[in-house]
């Protein structure tokens, strides 16, 4: 018995576990129990700068049963579609040029300027837009030196453009526009191009073959660049507050207000598992219409 | 096929990527107070007010101690995570990675309320700057760990079954032979987790209590017209520090790939 327990602690899996253990338990520490802390919360009641231990489905129907929730929920909804639809459509262009216009050496310089304005002050560039689509703005003030707006120009007052569903949306494409394109870039390296050689010597032309081969195999890149975009732009918290304004609150905005402000710590506990649990099943929806794709690479 | 359409496609995309941060120095050099064009003259003020602000030096002291810790403490768990999932095999590997990876697609705002939660209510901690550090390591570990992951998976294996076979022990074979090859791959997950947890607002948000960060002191300021002048001078100091961190850690990406003797093909993910 002895003997066997100590080959199977010099066994691959025990070195594997071993090495493993103290990043899995700090993410079930630090992610998973919080995680259910929620789910917990969402089932208490609040009292008065306190939280009732007790089980109640009164912050879920309080939840469901509200308008402003719901027109909320629809417009995170939809301005995280928006921008899915708009970076996942700008960034299959890109991923194309990546993967197949440039020489391999080119590659990962063209990777890293893609990548760089990502990972660079969020809340500046969020910001910098309000600059840009603002009242006295870039884009104002510059039709405006040119005359096409003033009281002789085209049209007499400068653009509103803040504050809308529309700007919110072109923030935060702009935002999330590499996470969009590597997992696209990713599922076109993959692609065998003899594959590609084979179509066109079957006399397929060229936008045949990229219909018929090229974009099939390179679905499941699609696939994961949509979920990467939407899950965390329905839950955006700067672009609504700044860009919208505070007038065009989402998901997130309507969470913080009540874990800080207003201290209803289950309250907002059930507006995020609420939340959550429509955005999984949007998510399980779509990969299910996506299934035949998704099959091919296992 | 229509390569030379694609790549005017790509260099306008490149431009659109772009062109947010290059207003930033424009105003943050312009000599006026609000921020529209025309531009007015060359000034340096907002930088020397920049400087001179007691409550912002506090907030990038709080933000350089939370950046420095979070990312050591993400890179060494990201060391071990990158090494286990690269080269062991193991049942339930797949639930495990998806588990600790889970941050990277994960609404900020969700581990930003749920660990609230867990310190106020469940452990019932003050906030503090070390709250705001245990937050940071979850959300860049994954980074960390995609980036050592293409590092140790490059690894050439016989190398370490030579050294094993030549008397070392598991441990020295660790030390010597693939440490130093990973380095590289180390020195840039560091980077990129700092870089993550310097620009990170809503955990921040969250966690910080009444302590500042850099980003949680812009968002209080950009309610204020006459600050906004000193936040794009800030913001300019905060762009050009985060393309110099990204810079470094990708000349230390691409050295790991050269010295493993792989093709480099990829990015940070």
């Amino acid at each position: 018995m002895a003997g066997k327990g100590e080959s199977w602690l010099r066994s691959e899996s025990a070195q594997g576990y071993a090495l493993i253990s103290p990043s899995f338990l700090y993410a079930v520490l630090l992610l998973a129990a919080p995680l259910v802390t929620i789910l917990a919360y969402s089932f208490f009641q609040d009292g008065y700068l306190t939280v009732v231990h007790e089980f109640t489905l009164q912050n879920y129907i309080a939840t469901w049963t509200d308008p402003i929730f719901r027109v909320i929920l629809v417009r995170s909804l939809f301005v995280a579609g928006l921008v899915t639809l708009i970076t996942v459509a700008l960034a299959f262009p890109i991923a194309y040029y990546l993967s197949f216009g440039l020489a391999p050496n080119q590659k990962a310089r063209w990777i890293f300027l893609i990548t760089i304005p990502f990972w660079t002050s969020y809340l500046i560039r969020v910001f910098l837009w309000k600059v840009i689509l603002g009242y006295n703005g870039v884009i104002n003030s510059a039709l405006e030196s040119i005359g096409i707006i003033g009281p002789n120009g085209l049209i007499a007052d400068p653009l509103q453009m803040l504050n809308s569903v529309g700007a919110i949306a072109l923030t935060l494409a702009h935002a999330y526009a590499p996470f969009a394109i590597l997992p696209i870039f990713v599922s076109l390296e993959k692609i065998d191009r003899s594959l590609l050689e084979a179509g066109q010597d079957l006399g397929e032309s060229r936008w045949r073959t990229f219909l018929r081969v090229t974009l099939p195999l390179a679905m499941p890149g699609v696939v994961a660049a949509t979920l990467i975009v939407f899950i965390p732009t329905v839950g955006d918290y700067v672009t609504p507050e700044l860009i919208g304004g505070g007038k065009m609150p989402m998901v997130a905005n309507l969470i913080q207000a009540q874990m800080l402000p207003l201290d209803n710590r289950p309250m907002g506990s059930a507006i995020a598992v609420s939340s959550l649990l429509v955005v999984a099943a949007l998510s399980l929806v779509f990969l299910w219409l996506n299934r035949r794709f998704l099959k091919v690479g296992k | 096929m229509k390569i030379p359409s694609l790549k005017i496609y790509a260099i306008a995309y490149l431009i659109f990527l772009y062109a947010p941060i290059f207003l930033l120095p424009l105003f943050a050099f312009n000599d006026g107070t609000i921020i529209a064009f025309p531009l007015k003259g060359f000034t340096t003020d907002w930088f020397a007010k920049m400087a001179e602000n007691d409550t912002l030096r506090h907030a990038l002291s709080n933000s350089l101690i939370i950046a420095l810790t979070s990312s050591a403490g993400a890179t060494i768990f990201a060391i071990f995570a990158a090494r286990a999932s690269t080269r062991y095999r193991f049942k339930g590997k797949g639930g495990i990675m998806g588990l600790i990876l889970l941050p990277m697609v994960l609404p900020d705002i969700l581990m930003g309320m749920s660990l609230l939660l867990v310190m106020l209510e469940v452990l019932k901690v003050n906030l503090s700057i070390a709250t705001v550090i245990l937050g940071h390591v979850i959300i860049s570990l994954p980074y960390a760990i995609a980036v050592l992951q293409t590092a140790f998976a490059t690894l050439d294996q016989s190398l370490e079954e030579a050294a094993v076979d030549l008397g070392e022990t598991r441990m020295s074979t660790f030390r010597l032979i693939v440490l130093p090859l990973v380095m590289p791959g180390i020195i840039s997950a560091f980077l990129i987790s700092f870089t993550i947890s310097l620009d990170e607002f809503i955990v921040a948000f969250f966690l910080a209590g009444n302590q500042p960060t850099l980003p949680t002191y812009i968002f209080s300021q950009l309610r204020f017209p006459s600050a906004i002048p000193v936040i794009m001078a800030l913001g300019t100091c905060l762009v050009a520090a985060s393309i110099l961190l990204l810079s470094v850690a990708e000349f230390f990406r691409r050295r790991g790939v050269k010295r493993t003797g792989a093709k480099d093909t990829g990015g940070f993910l």
